[in-house]
């Protein structure tokens, strides 16, 4: 397990763990990166990568562990402090002020000044343009980046990481908002870059394009290294098997159970995307009661956007919904709601959990309704009583439910999600990415409720970019990709090599279209 | 298992930290402090006669006050209430004083229970434009209401053309008599305001507290993009808000009128100020989600002897309002720590449960 040492390695972490409030997120991690070269990262969500890598670049410090740079160790206090080291990094989520031009972006903090006379505005366009013409991008620097479709964005973020001269450049699943060509155009500077001596640190996905422009491959897996090889050296095999691992995590076992009757039946699900063209494409789909139904997707899939459709959250989508046989007409979520329908959001602190209020408010926030007497009094002796079986059935560890619901760990914070939209009785449950940022032991909490729930005749859909998961849960296994739902595969026929290569349909089909 | 770890916890947290309770209690303290002090130091403070009156002076920024916690609890603020008091003002001293004329030698009255009614509508209606505005435009809370702030006072100095409608004492043959009840008329020793004052506040109270349209004002303050996904109808619950906000400014409106027995349109200038230092004072967070009735109420009332015991020690008004703005402050300062604290006292207690 011991790095290797040679002089070409430019940065070191050795012995890294990081631990957040009820998580460990990085285990023990010794990781080389390579000058001149692509070290490629991979690994599910959640495995860690991007702690891993919010680590090197400063935003976030170690619990334990060394960072050596040239084989000095080095503390980085801040993200200006890693700059400074010639750390640049590209963030998944664009780190970008929408409000200025591309050139005031890129030179943000390191203005060029005129002495006592200000800005240099036209130097900074000037120079802002040598990078982005670098790139390809055929963007003005004096544009405004909200005015940018999302994937011209990503460019001038990786123009802002060129910019800085930087040693070590790390890009955070880079590609996952760029079109075919632009992503071309991207491995032409990541080439051009390695010939530099930067060593680049590549995050994604995406199977075929790390095959394809990787030198060294790292494997993640909760929080841990699981391999590490050349890419020349092996094959998407071998990185599936190390991603997921020999050891197979706590998943219950499915209880036979007679499926029910047809629970759930959506027709040509539609939602424009702002930039043009579908984020849901024509989604058909129908959910027996007591079936679990595994959405699998890479990010951008539009599998989150796909549950908020069904919930009624854009006003502008299109199709048919049907809950128990019954078409659902009304397009608020509180209707919605009471036609049976429920959503376990993905952004659990955005859209989950209203952090101000109590363990016990929350849980029952979407069903007030059931614990009103004379029409506006809520009973407090029914409310407890229902709050008290949702801890006891959910086993959820609330010390005491009075108090703020961010006072427990991230599992049990997704407890109180799941019931609250439980208490809701559905019919119908939708669990976007349930078991995202949480542990193990909590995972095979929600997991062992999913199956328990499904016995009770709910019709289950849950979203996931988990293989394991999906392949340990579901009934059948439906994969959506850039909008589309590829295929819908039985329990019994499916492959995890099956999966992955139908996640990569919907972007396929649109190289092919660009060529 | 959970009921019976309950109690010990709960006695940790309140013997875990001396200073978070003492923090906690701040404003009641601050309010026996003020008490105290004037108590000493201003003469004829504590007589029945001074008590009451400044109650009554307190009791109008308090109903203001409730009105703009919850607003400030959604996450919102109201910028018109003292406009809306003014116009309301006006509307009362109008109906009362010339009726409505009907242009084709018809004059309407109403009765002074149908004026009071029309007069509250009034507020109402003009919290429903707010709330319209913020929720189907998609004005910005402070913009929309600064909007109506003009507004409202602009109709109100339009109705009389600037004018006083004086001498509100009406016609017994109209009915329109007995205005002066609300304003200057006793129940059981105490005024009619501090009686409609404690049936507001413990409406408020219960809404807040009872209710599932109050569990919904917190959960839009404290995230209105969860409280949407949960199925709570966010725009219903803003209107009710800026409603009941009106609402308020438009019985302060009428009580006003009646203590003066007179309607002038300038009438409640910059009251929306002392709304917002009331509930800031009493704990409610300017960034939503958080806050109580009751701690408005004693908020409003640490102003509202501040400003009068200060009178009554004959210092400058100038003084008072720099000693008013550095109690604000301090209060907002204190509640920030305090958040510190609590949540530092949370992790530990987790932390030591393991």
């Amino acid at each position: 397990m011991h790095p290797i040492e040679d002089e070409t390695c430019v940065l070191r972490l050795e012995d890294v763990t990081k631990v957040y409030s009820g998580i460990v997120a990085v285990r023990h991690a010794n990781l080389a990166l390579r000058r001149g070269a692509v070290n490629v990262l991979v690994g599910e969500n959640g495995a860690g990568k991007s702690t891993l890598m919010r680590i090197i670049a400063g935003v976030e410090k170690p619990s334990l562990g060394r960072i050596l740079i040239d084989g000095r160790e080095v503390e980085f206090l801040s993200p200006a402090d890693a700059q400074r080291h010639g750390i640049g990094m590209v963030f998944q989520e664009l780190n970008l002020f929408g409000n200025l031009s591309v050139a005031e972006n890129i030179f943000a903090t390191r203005e060029i000044m005129r002495g006592v006379r200000g800005i240099d505005h036209r130097a900074q366009v000037e120079k802002a343009n040598h990078f982005l013409d670098k790139l390809d991008a055929g963007i003005n620097a004096e544009t405004l980046v909200e005015d940018l479709p999302i994937g011209q964005q990503q460019l001038v973020e990786i123009a802002k990481a060129i910019s800085l001269d930087t040693r070590i450049l790390i890009l955070d699943e880079p590609t996952s908002a760029l079109s075919a060509a632009e992503v071309d155009v991207l491995f032409k500077v990541i080439g051009e870059l390695k010939a530099q001596g930067v060593a680049i640190v590549y995050i994604s996905h995406r199977l075929e394009e790390l095959m394809r422009i990787g030198d060294y491959i790292t494997v993640l897996r909760d929080g841990q290294i699981t391999g590490h090889a050349m890419v020349r050296d092996i094959d998407t095999k071998w990185i599936v098997r190390s991603m997921i691992g020999s050891d197979a995590k706590d998943f219950a076992k499915s209880i036979d159970h007679r499926l029910g009757e047809e629970m759930f039946r959506v027709e040509d699900i539609c939602l424009p995307r702002k930039t043009g063209g579908l984020a849901v494409d024509h989604v058909s789909i129908s959910v027996r009661a007591g079936e679990v139904l595994g959405i699998y997707g890479l990010m951008g899939a539009g599998r989150s956007e796909f549950f908020e459709c069904v919930m009624g959250q854009h006003a502008h989508s299109t199709g048919s919904i049907r809950v128990g046989g019954v078409e659902v007409a009304d397009r608020d979520t509180s209707r919605r709601i009471r036609e049976g329908l429920a959503l376990i959001p993905e952004d659990r602190q955005r859209e989950g959990l209203v952090q101000a209020l109590s363990i016990a408010s929350n849980l029952t926030l979407a069903s007030l309704d059931r614990f009103v007497r004379f029409g506006f009094h809520i009973a407090g002796e029914r409310e407890q009583s229902a709050i008290q079986s949702a801890i006891r059935d959910l086993s959820i560890k609330a010390p005491n439910p009075d108090f703020e619901v961010t006072s427990m760990s991230g599992g049990n914070q997704q407890k109180v999600v799941i019931g609250k939209a439980l208490m809701t009785e559905p019919k119908v449950l939708l669990m976007d990415e349930p078991s995202r940022g949480i542990d193990v032991g909590a995972k095979a909490d929600v997991f062992r409720t999913m199956r328990r729930l499904a016995g009770e005749g709910l019709a289950i859909l849950f979203s996931t970019s988990d293989l394991e998961e999906v392949m340990a849960l579901s009934d059948r296994i439906a994969v959506m990709s850039n909008g589309r739902l590829v295929s819908v595969i039985d329990r019994k026929d499916a492959t995890e090599e099956m999966i992955v290569k139908a996640s990569a349909e919907g972007h396929k089909t649109t190289r092919e279209l660009a060529q | 298992m959970t009921t019976a770890t309950t109690t010990p916890d709960a006695t940790d947290v309140s013997s875990g930290s001396v200073l978070l309770t003492l923090m906690k209690l701040r404003t009641f303290i601050a309010l026996f402090a003020v008490i105290a002090f004037f108590s000493i130091f201003a003469p004829n403070f504590l007589s029945t006669a001074n008590i009451i009156l400044m109650s009554k002076h307190v009791a109008l920024n308090a109903f203001l006050a409730m009105g703009m916690t919850f607003v400030i609890i959604t996450g919102g603020i109201d910028l018109s209430v003292g406009s809306i008091v003014g116009l309301c003002g006006m509307v009362a001293g109008g109906l009362i004083l010339n009726g409505i004329d009907l242009q084709f030698g018809f004059t309407v009255y109403f009765n002074i229970v149908e004026v009071c009614l029309i007069t509250l509508a009034v507020g109402v209606a003009i919290g429903a434009i707010n709330g319209l505005l913020i929720t189907k435009l998609n004005v910005a809370p402070f913009i929309a209401t600064l909007g109506t702030l003009y507004v409202a006072r602009g109709f109100a100095l339009l109705s009389s053309d600037g004018q006083t409608f004086p001498n509100l004492v009406g016609k017994p043959e109209l009915a329109t008599t007995g205005f002066a009840f609300l304003g200057s008329g006793r129940v059981l020793g105490l005024p009619v305001s501090i009686w409609i004052l404690i049936v507001v506040a413990l409406a408020a109270a219960y809404v807040a507290k009872y209710t599932p349209i109050g569990r919904h004002i917190f959960a839009v303050g404290g995230n209105e993009r969860a409280a949407r996904m949960s199925g709570i109808r966010v725009d219903r619950v803003k209107m009710f808000v800026y409603m009941f906000s009106g609402f308020c400014a438009a019985i302060v409106g009428l009580v006003i009128s009646s203590e003066l027995m007179a309607s002038h349109p300038a009438t409640g200038n910059s009251f929306e100020l002392n709304a917002i230092a009331a509930a800031v004072l009493g704990g409610t967070s300017m960034s939503g989600g958080r806050g109580t009735i009751g701690g408005t109420i004693i908020g409003a009332f640490v102003i509202g002897i501040l400003s009068d015991g200060l009178v009554m020690m004959g210092i400058s008004s100038f003084w008072q309002m720099v000693i008013k703005g550095i109690v604000i402050i301090v209060a907002v300062v204190v509640d920030q720590a305090q958040r510190r604290l609590q949540q530092q006292v949370t992790l530990m207690q987790l932390a030591k449960k393991g």
